[in-house]
């Protein structure tokens, strides 16, 4: 096993590789042996093809011997998160009424990934149809935390977060639809970036709340993370809420790194109760430490925030209950029942209650029922209009000061099992990560510690307004920068499976 | 009940919602072909199949389309409206929900007129239009294996999809009232007019039996000189102009036979029957569904400029109104002529006729003699016949200098309507020109009357009249080809005598 190659940065990699100090391939079965021997006990993944991943290895070798111009992550392994469609490998998102779909049409972001020369090693675990915060929604069984194989490596991109910080990839996709990016990332010691809505496009990207979903990064550094988001996204025209303006500078705002004379705002609706204390002190010392490098820092108030979970559990849900109806065993995916003998709304009804798990069949009922004829009103509507309340909150904090920061997550990362039974404990996960995907905006999750009760990685949240993805990375950037000083390296080499 | 009695006790309401399937190159909400009649499942892709991932982007020829007809209907165009997803689970809807419009339409507060013939005269009514929006097609299905063809009994079903996502406008009426006994003519008139509309805006063929144009209809009945509308039934599968008149009728008769007999009116679904122009049950309002209508999260509101608008309505051709008051007056018809016109459905065809270089009359005559009868034979629309007006137009051409006899005409438009060519392929492929070369003629004159020495004797005599009989063998000889004129003046010439 090469540890050397996979204990580099993916820029590092990259250049490496364009360098001709080593190959696409090299780096690829470096990765694919790390797979091998660490996976057993993370189950990051849900399909690894050794030999398509390195197929594809191959080829990015021979674009860059024929002298084609890649770009800076060319030959790079990628962990791909199982809700983006793929031609050469199933997708499920971790869904038994998927099981084994082989998808004939590449996502947008598949598709440039493969254009950008990075090398797909597999698909990554999640909660099924990406409803969760703790990965043990999959039907394929949880993913484990890598820094506590007992805790849970946040959701709804668990496998991806689980994939880097556990090394078996230097980079990974992910989905954000209320945190499902940077609350993984935080609970792993993670950077993951949600970016602006419509920044990335969904197009191939299966949908859990259409409004609300968008594709980003995850990486060990905030680099690494800018240059994945830079290679994926921009203006798609499949995807009619893809915006149609050049993608923010998140790759110069990385190496800028520095916040002098910035105004960054505390939201004042997240801390106190419910926040664990070493999340608190964590947070507060890298404010100290933003304040100390040159920051302006002063605190504003959101109100209208904490209503957004409240919001988001009628918004997320009602969408999905709608795109979750195509999955009727019609013309792909599972088919219970259809013996000649039964309607097709019988089939219909025995597929999604045998091929849906529990938490998507409690969002489906949820949403029907909100949207349904004389509830509209009270439920979608209002929570539609909580949604303008929350965007006028962001509005009116950003003419204040340039980002907002909060911690990513309410707690470290909790143990498997733990909020399993109690649905609205789990939803709380994602308490300060919601309002962003209400707005549109855009944000990103950087480490800054571990709690000292448990030894556990903590997340700082950066917000910034739609289209200025390229301050949260500015800023994270600089306290990434301060906090590797203070660390000795990076904090992910701390965690039990760090190489 | 006798249709009398009824509108002596009861006056109707009607309304009328049409859907008509654009003639769009693709569809609605990707880029695949519309082609009729293609092999079932071929004109599909990720997006009308709704496999999971994909996204629908709108097609900007059918938002033009719309607006067009929305702006011929008189209508407002919304500067803002969105889609939104009609939900309810059958299998020949890929997604399990339709995108259409609902408190949104694109096109809104618009009227038709519309002329009836009456014994007294031509009388006008105003059909106000409540609005006019976009939505997509469903797939087909068929019922395979039963007795019937219908679900019931059937072994199993198929369906393809082809159809699946073609765009359609639906234009929904306001409630017609005082139309009294001819509320059936009314519907017909309007459905005629609204058809003739669409087909001069280019934006559809409307072929009815292809199913391109269909319409629900609905009627309420309330006695006479009260205010408050009676309960309505709402008939679907009204896809002729005929069934249209035929499904108000029976309706009309129905609704007054339950309200007579003490009963009340059921608020249902009906469907027509074609072969008995009868209505039955389908679903009744305490199964109706509630269709969770929310708007489309995956598209964007559509929002045309007032500037893009205006240059639509510029565009605009002349309307068929407007063209039966210019063509009546161009053409100096009476009233008659004009209602003939219409009443053929040719006054189309009749102009474009003109227009490729017939004499009206000419144009007039053969449309509503000749081709009339063709087409009622064949129990097809004028329009359907497949023969063009430039074609027709030729045929007069060939007539009015003498290459064609009137009955030799028609066998040209035999061959024409059997697919042989067009007017000059089918006069040289079935050697049909008149014969009047001299050349040719005179051989078969010289012919005719070395057959027939006797009476070329006495016609040599003076006894002219006998002549018919010479050309009588030269119309034979040649197979009806010759000018029967000039085989006469030619046999007297031979003969020596002078006609």
């Amino acid at each position: 096993m090469n540890n050397d190659l996979i204990r580099l940065s993916a820029a590092e990699l990259g250049a490496a590789i364009r360098a001709g100090q080593t190959s696409a391939v090299e780096a690829t079965r470096a990765y694919l042996d790390r797979i091998a021997a660490v996976d057993g006990d993370v189950n990051a993944f849900l399909h690894v093809d050794d030999e398509v991943a390195l197929e594809q290895a191959r080829a990015v070798d021979a674009r860059i011997a024929a002298g084609e111009e890649t770009g800076p992550l060319a030959g790079v392994p990628v962990a791909h998160k199982d809700v983006f469609t793929t031609k050469d490998m199933p997708t499920t998102a971790a869904s038994k009424i998927l099981e084994g779909w082989r998808p004939p049409y590449d996502a947008t972001v598949t598709e440039r990934l493969r254009d950008a020369g990075l090398v797909i090693l597999g698909k990554t675990n999640m909660d099924e149809f990406a409803m969760g915060s703790s990965t043990e929604n999959s039907a394929y069984g949880p993913t484990r935390n890598p820094w506590d194989l007992d805790r849970i490596p946040g959701g709804s991109s668990g496998g991806s977060s689980a994939a880097v910080a556990a090394f078996e990839a230097p980079l990974a996709t992910g989905t954000d639809t209320g945190g499902s990016i940077r609350q993984p990332a935080a609970v792993c010691g993670l950077v993951g970036a949600k970016p602006t809505y419509g920044g990335s496009s969904r197009y191939g990207l299966i949908a859990f709340a259409s409004s609300l979903d968008t594709p980003g990064p995850f990486a060990r550094n905030v680099l690494d993370a800018a240059l994945l988001h830079e290679a994926f996204s921009g203006h798609d025209p499949r995807d009619s809420t893809s915006i149609d303006a050049p993608v923010p500078p998140v790759v110069e705002a990385a190496r800028r790194a520095d916040v002098a004379g910035l105004r960054i705002g505390i939201v004042r609706e997240f801390s106190g109760e419910g926040y664990q204390a070493g999340v608190l002190q964590r947070f507060n010392e890298a404010v100290e430490l933003l304040e100390s490098m040159g920051a302006k820092v002063v605190e504003v108030s959101c109100p209208s925030f904490t209503t957004a979970l409240p919001a988001y559990y009628l918004i997320a849900p009602s969408e999905c209950s709608s795109n979750l109806a195509r999955f009727d065993a019609m013309r792909y995916g599972l088919r219970v029942g259809d013996d000649g003998t039964r309607s097709a709304e019988e089939v219909m009804s025995l597929t999604r209650a045998e091929g849906f798990g529990p938490e998507v069949k409690r969002r489906i009922i949820l949403g029907t029922y909100a949207l349904s004829s004389g509830y509209y009103d009270a439920y979608y509507g209002s929570a539609q209009q909580v949604r303008t309340l929350i965007k006028r909150d962001f509005d009116a904090a950003f003419e204040h000061v340039d980002v907002l920061v909060s911690p990513t997550t309410p707690t470290t990362a909790f143990p498997l099992g733990e909020r399993t039974d109690d649905p609205m404990a789990m939803y709380l996960a994602d308490l300060c990560t919601i309002p962003t995907n209400l707005a549109g905006n855009a944000a990103l999750s950087v480490p800054c510690g571990l709690a000292p009760e448990d030894g556990l990685p903590v997340g700082l949240q950066i917000m910034a307004p739609a289209l200025a993805d390229d301050r949260t990375y500015r800023v994270g950037a600089a306290v990434e920068a301060a906090l590797r000083d203070a660390w000795g390296g990076e904090l992910l080499a701390k965690n039990a499976y760090a190489v | 009940m006798a249709y009398d009695d009824a509108l002596a006790k009861y006056e109707p309401v009607l309304g009328l919602e049409t859907h008509v399937e654009l003639g769009t190159r693709s569809k609605m909400f990707c880029s695949c072909a519309t082609t009729f009649g293609a092999e079932p499942n071929t004109q599909v892709c990720p997006v009308c199949l709704a496999l999971p991932g994909s996204l629908p982007v709108v097609n900007g020829t059918a938002l033009e389309s719309a607006i067009r007809l929305g702006l011929a209907l008189n209508c407002s165009i919304a500067s803002w409206c969105r889609f939104a997803r009609k939900n309810y689970f059958y299998p020949d809807m890929p997604k399990n929900y339709q995108i259409s419009q609902y408190d949104e339409p694109l096109c809104f507060d618009g009227h038709l007129d519309v002329v009836v013939d009456t014994p007294e005269g031509p009388r006008e009514f105003r059909v106000e239009i409540e609005r006019v929006h976009m939505e997509e097609d469903t797939g087909k299905t068929a019922h395979l294996g039963g007795a019937t063809g219908r679900i019931h009994g059937a072994e199993y079903s198929i369906v393809d999809y082809n159809r699946a996502g073609i765009p359609l406008l639906e234009i929904v009426t306001k409630p017609i009232e005082h139309t009294g006994e001819l509320a059936p003519l009314v519907a017909r008139a309007y459905v005629t007019e609204l058809r003739d509309l669409v087909r001069a805006l280019g934006i559809s063929d409307v072929r009815m039996e292809e199913g391109s144009l269909r319409c629900d209809v609905n009627v309420s009945l309330m006695p006479r000189g009260a205010t408050e509308w009676g309960t309505r039934s709402e008939t679907k599968n009204v896809n002729s102009l005929r069934s249209v008149e035929r499904a108000v009728r029976y309706e009309i008769q129905r609704h007054a036979a339950v309200l007579d007999s003490g009963g009340r009116v059921v608020q249902e679904t009906r469907h027509f029957q074609e072969n008995t122009g009868g209505t039955v049950a389908g679903r009744s309002k305490e199964e109706a569904q509630d269709y969770r209508y929310f708007p489309d999260p995956d598209l964007v509101p559509v929002a045309p400029s007032a500037e893009w608008v205006e240059e639509l309505r510029a565009g605009l051709p002349e309307l068929p109104a407007a063209q039966r008051r210019r063509i009546k007056a161009e053409w100096n018809l009476s009233d008659e002529e004009l209602r003939d016109l219409v009443n053929a459905d040719a006054i189309g065809l009749v102009a474009a006729t003109v227009d490729a270089g017939a004499p009206p009359a000419e144009a007039r005559k053969w449309w509503l003699n000749e081709l009339s009868r063709r087409a009622t034979e064949s129990e097809v629309e004028l329009a359907a016949l497949s023969i063009t007006p430039a074609q027709v137009a030729r045929v007069v051409e060939l007539v009015a200098e003498g290459s064609l006899t009137n009955k030799l005409a028609r066998q040209v438009i035999d061959g024409v309507l059997a697919g042989e060519g067009g007017p000059d392929e089918v006069v040289e492929a079935r050697g049909l020109k008149v014969v009047n070369d001299d050349s040719a003629l005179g051989a078969a004159v010289d012919q005719a009357i070395a057959d027939n020495p006797d009476v070329a004797e006495k016609v040599r005599g003076g006894k002219i009249a006998a002549a018919g009989a010479l050309v009588g063998a030269v119309m034979k000889a040649t197979r009806g080809q010759a000018d029967a004129g000039r085989a006469r003046a030619l046999i007297l010439e031979r003969l020596g005598v002078q006609g």
